[in-house]
């Protein structure tokens, strides 16, 4: 007997399959390396923040903040580069530091507080894009060769396809997710905390320390996609990335994990963020299709999620009222 | 001395929980912790275990002042605990649950199958051979209290502490945690024991430690007390009226009462075998049998939790196939897991006991406030719930007194035919007889009652009829002056091998 908890992610993969095939069936072209490196690439910013996110709701919480971040990211990293003659490495490695502390104090107001994550991730939204703002009100192009390096940086595969670094980046980052949410203690006291925070403290989890954590984790993640982004689209924009939060949360309940927290995979939202952005390609592939059909689409897969999981409640329930004594 | 606590005291808005309480535990015993409900056992354990700050008092452990900030603390200091609400995380594997925060580690990175190992080798002493990749929450209230046993077990390099460990436990499981523990002091843990079952307490305590409203009261060996004398300092007065008294009495000549539910082929293969009641007006009847015998889903089919069967009533047709149905048709039914299955705990005690009779109303009466408090305390009295008022949020009640905020509420709805499951399961001796002498008021006005019970003494003290389930099947059904304790065990366990629960 399988565990049900793996159900929604079988459901996942399972829905992902089924795109494939159909995209398969109409577009036989569709299955080349070509279209698997733009869909790693265009995703790879969205599938970073989403490892971030999906900490976050296994521990039954939420981050508002990500689409902001990414947004302050991009412009911090455009005028630092810009006004200073900083190696844009360092400029990433403060960036980095910046989102992880925005993150963590988040995480700490959450925790003393006792605040809900929905309003102190929100305030933390309308924070990052001001401070965005507060930058610059303008585009601002990136021109930097190591930048430029870092663009044109990609793997041929067979076939031509190509695999773009920050496509191998989002990669990692998915691995690196999946490791410390299933595979240490810290990722088990996230789950224990979305399991029942009451609970979790009599067992013995900080929840203070874990709490900072995952908001710092959400907050790096943010950080890193931004920097993916700025590489991506070769500039910073204080009203870039409107929404990716709502996109991110998206992805990960289309991954299976349950909103409430304490249940769910990272390779779960990569599968989710993976078949989203299936089925924006299919749609241009289609080419007569408008886009508003993506979010139609993805509307329908998020309804289809919640009854699932519904349905998987009734069924564990049953099952312990009924198969063991 | 192993452990001890000096003017150990905590307050909690609007009740002073722990006033100056001493308390020493020695390497070696079982020294039960006693009192009522609310009396202040819960709170001085999680003071211990750094889950509250105490107001002041001091704790020693080996002769090295402690003052653990957090239950990871105490755990690092060898101090194991099973705590009164089942505490594992429902959602992580067993093995999960079982090696939490002490997970087999190579470089950070959890190992798997090691765990499982080990999950598996904490288990063995239980006599518990479950798939531990699971979740936990898969499993009945039993099976998890053994594994957060298990857990505090393991932890407990010290001191064991163990809050009403045995409130879900049958028999046979209770008998395998007290030979764990007596290995235990064998081995010279100090472990503290807390429970209401006094039988249980006399059976395997070395001393004892009486607290009321949140002071000590009296610290003695167990040699030196009688059941009487431990209720009298436990209650603060002798209590007058033990079970015996309001026995209904068993002899065949009872007076046939008037007709009022039939039960035809309740139940489903699988879950239990399909069985036919007849309940009749003021009548009580007791369901016996093991945890997972099929007790608690024989009620469930009769509430409409679950659905099979059919029943009817003198004026025909009761429809029973969702639980709002049957408390539209006056059943009622207070479950025995009343931790997930009836508390809202940030409701306040007034909102929860008006809970189901509003729902029986429908919500668009709402029952006047006045009427609510009106009812909440008159329960508050009459079945002793402590608590500052009646505005207190549940979740801030002792757990026996959260218990008696859900009888309260199905008694408040007046049904007239009520499923009680394990009415007394965590409720003190004073509270325990007030509530048996409540079940006899109810049925004198005409209500039936089905109550389940593991406590035999206390089934056949209220019970008019007995029927006794075994294997997921009613297997026998007494009357009169067969009610008997020897007559039931013996129809439980007729076949001699006692069929693996699990
Ligand atoms: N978190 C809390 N907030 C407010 N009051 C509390 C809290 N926990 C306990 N109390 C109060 O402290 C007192 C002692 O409660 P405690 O849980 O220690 O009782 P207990 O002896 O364990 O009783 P029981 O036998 O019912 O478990 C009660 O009056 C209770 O209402
Ligand atoms: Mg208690």
């Amino acid at each position: 007997m399988t565990n049900p908890r793996l159900l929604p992610l079988f459901a996942t993969i399972a829905i992902f399959l089924v795109a494939c095939v159909i995209c398969y069936i109409q577009f036989p072209f569709m299955a080349s390396t070509r279209v698997l490196g733009n869909l790693l690439t265009d995703n790879a910013y969205l599938g970073i923040v989403a490892v971030g996110m999906t900490i976050v709701i296994l521990s039954g919480g939420i981050d508002l903040s990500v689409g902001s971040v990414i947004a302050f990211s991009g412009v911090f990293i455009a005028v630092l580069l810009r006004d200073t003659n900083l190696h844009p490495m360092i400029v990433f490695a403060l960036l980095l530091i910046v989102t992880t502390a925005f993150g963590a104090a988040m995480g700490g107001l959450i925790h003393v507080l006792a605040m809900p994550a929905f309003i102190v991730t929100l305030a933390g939204m309308f924070l990052a894009r001001g401070a965005a703002y507060m930058l610059t009100i303008d585009s601002v192009p990136i021109d930097d060769p190591f930048f430029e390096m870092l663009q044109k940086a990609y793997y041929l595969m067979p076939g031509k396809g190509r695999l773009t670094l920050i496509g191998v980046v989002m990669l990692i980052t998915v691995l690196v997710g999946m490791i410390v949410a299933h595979r240490t203690r810290f990722g088990a006291s996230v789950f224990a905390i979305g399991g029942g925070e009451q609970t979790a403290k009599l067992m013995g989890v900080k929840v203070a320390q874990t709490t900072v954590g995952i908001y710092a984790f959400s907050g790096f993640m943010a950080g890193l996609s931004g920097i993916v982004f700025s590489i991506y689209t070769g500039s910073g924009y204080p009203l870039a990335t409107v929404g990716t939060e709502l996109t991110a949360i998206a992805a990960v309940v289309i991954g299976g994990a349950i909103l409430s927290g304490g249940a769910g995979y990272v390779f779960g939202t990569l599968i989710g963020v993976l078949t989203m952005g299936l089925i924006q390609t299919y749609i241009v592939f289609d080419g007569s299709l408008s886009s508003w059909w993506t979010k139609i689409v993805i509307g329908a897969l998020l309804l289809l999620f919640i009854v699932l999981q519904k349905g998987l409640l009734r069924l564990s329930v049953a099952r312990l009222s009924g198969g063991t004594a | 001395m192993l452990l001890s606590i000096r003017s150990l005291t905590k307050r909690f808005p609007g009740t002073l929980a722990l006033d100056d309480v001493r308390f020493d535990l020695k390497a070696g015993e079982v020294h039960a912790l006693l009192g009522e409900n609310g009396a202040g056992k819960s709170t001085l354990i999680k003071c211990l275990t750094g889950a509250y700050r105490p107001d002041g008092g001091d704790i020693t452990l080996d002769g090295e002042k402690i003052s653990p900030r957090s239950t990871s603390e105490a755990q690092e200091l060898g101090i194991g605990t099973v705590y009164q609400e089942v505490n594992l995380l429902p959602n992580l594997t067993v093995a999960q649950n079982l090696c939490f925060g002490r997970e087999p580690r190579r470089m950070g990175m959890i190992q798997t199958r090691a765990m499982t190992r080990q999950a598996d080798a904490m288990l063995e002493a239980y006599g518990l051979d479950i798939d531990v990749t699971r979740d936990l929450g898969l499993y009945s209230v039993a099976i998890q209290q053994i594994v957060a046993i298990a857990r505090a077990v393991a932890l407990s390099g010290k001191v064991l502490i163990l809050d009403e460990p045995t409130a879900s436990l049958d028999a046979r499981e209770v008998e395998m945690l007290f030979e764990v523990v007596r290995g235990l002091r064998e081995k010279g843990l100090g472990i503290v024991f807390v429970s209401h079952f006094l039988d249980q307490v006399f059976e395997l305590s070395d001393r004892v430690t009486v607290l009321r409203n949140g002071r000590h009261v009296v610290t003695e060996d167990i040699a030196e007390l009688d059941r009487v004398k431990l209720i009298e300092h436990m209650l603060g007065h002798a209590l007058e009226t033990e079970v015996d008294d309001h026995a209904t009495p068993h002899d065949d000549s009872a007076p046939k009462r008037p007709e009022m539910l039939k039960f035809r082929q309740m139940g489903r293969a699988g879950v239990v075998h399909p069985f036919d009641l007849d309940v009749r007006q003021g009548e009580v009847v007791g369901l016996a049998g093991l945890l997972g015998s099929g007790r608690t889903e024989s009620a469930e089919f009769l509430f409409g939790l679950r659905s099979g069967g059919t029943a009817t009533d003198t004026d025909g047709d009761v429809p029973l196939d969702t639980p709002r149905k049957a408390i539209a048709a006056g059943f009622g039914f207070a479950p025995e897991d009343r931790k997930t299955d009836g508390i809202v705990a940030d409701l306040s005690v007034r909102e929860n006991i008006a809970l189901a009779l509003q729902a029986a109303r429908g919500w668009a009466r709402p029952i006047p406030r006045a009427e609510q408090a009106r009812l909440a305390d008159m329960y508050i009295e009459r079945l002793d719930i402590r608590t500052s008022d009646a505005e207190k949020r549940v979740g801030e009640l002792s757990g026996g007194n959260q218990q008696k905020v859900v009888l309260a509420r199905w008694l408040a709805m007046n049904p007239r035919f009520l499923i009680l499951d394990e009415p007394t399961r965590g409720i003190d001796v004073g509270a325990h007889a007030e509530i048996l002498r409540l079940i006899h008021e109810l049925t004198a006005e005409g209500m039936a009652l089905l109550v389940i019970s593991s406590e035999l003494d206390e089934l056949i003290a209220v019970s008019d009829r007995v029927i006794v389930v075994r294997d997921r099947r009613h297997v026998a059904e007494l009357t009169g002056s067969d009610i008997r304790t020897d007559t039931i065990v013996h129809a439980i366990a007729h076949r001699d091998d006692i069929g693996e629960v699990a």
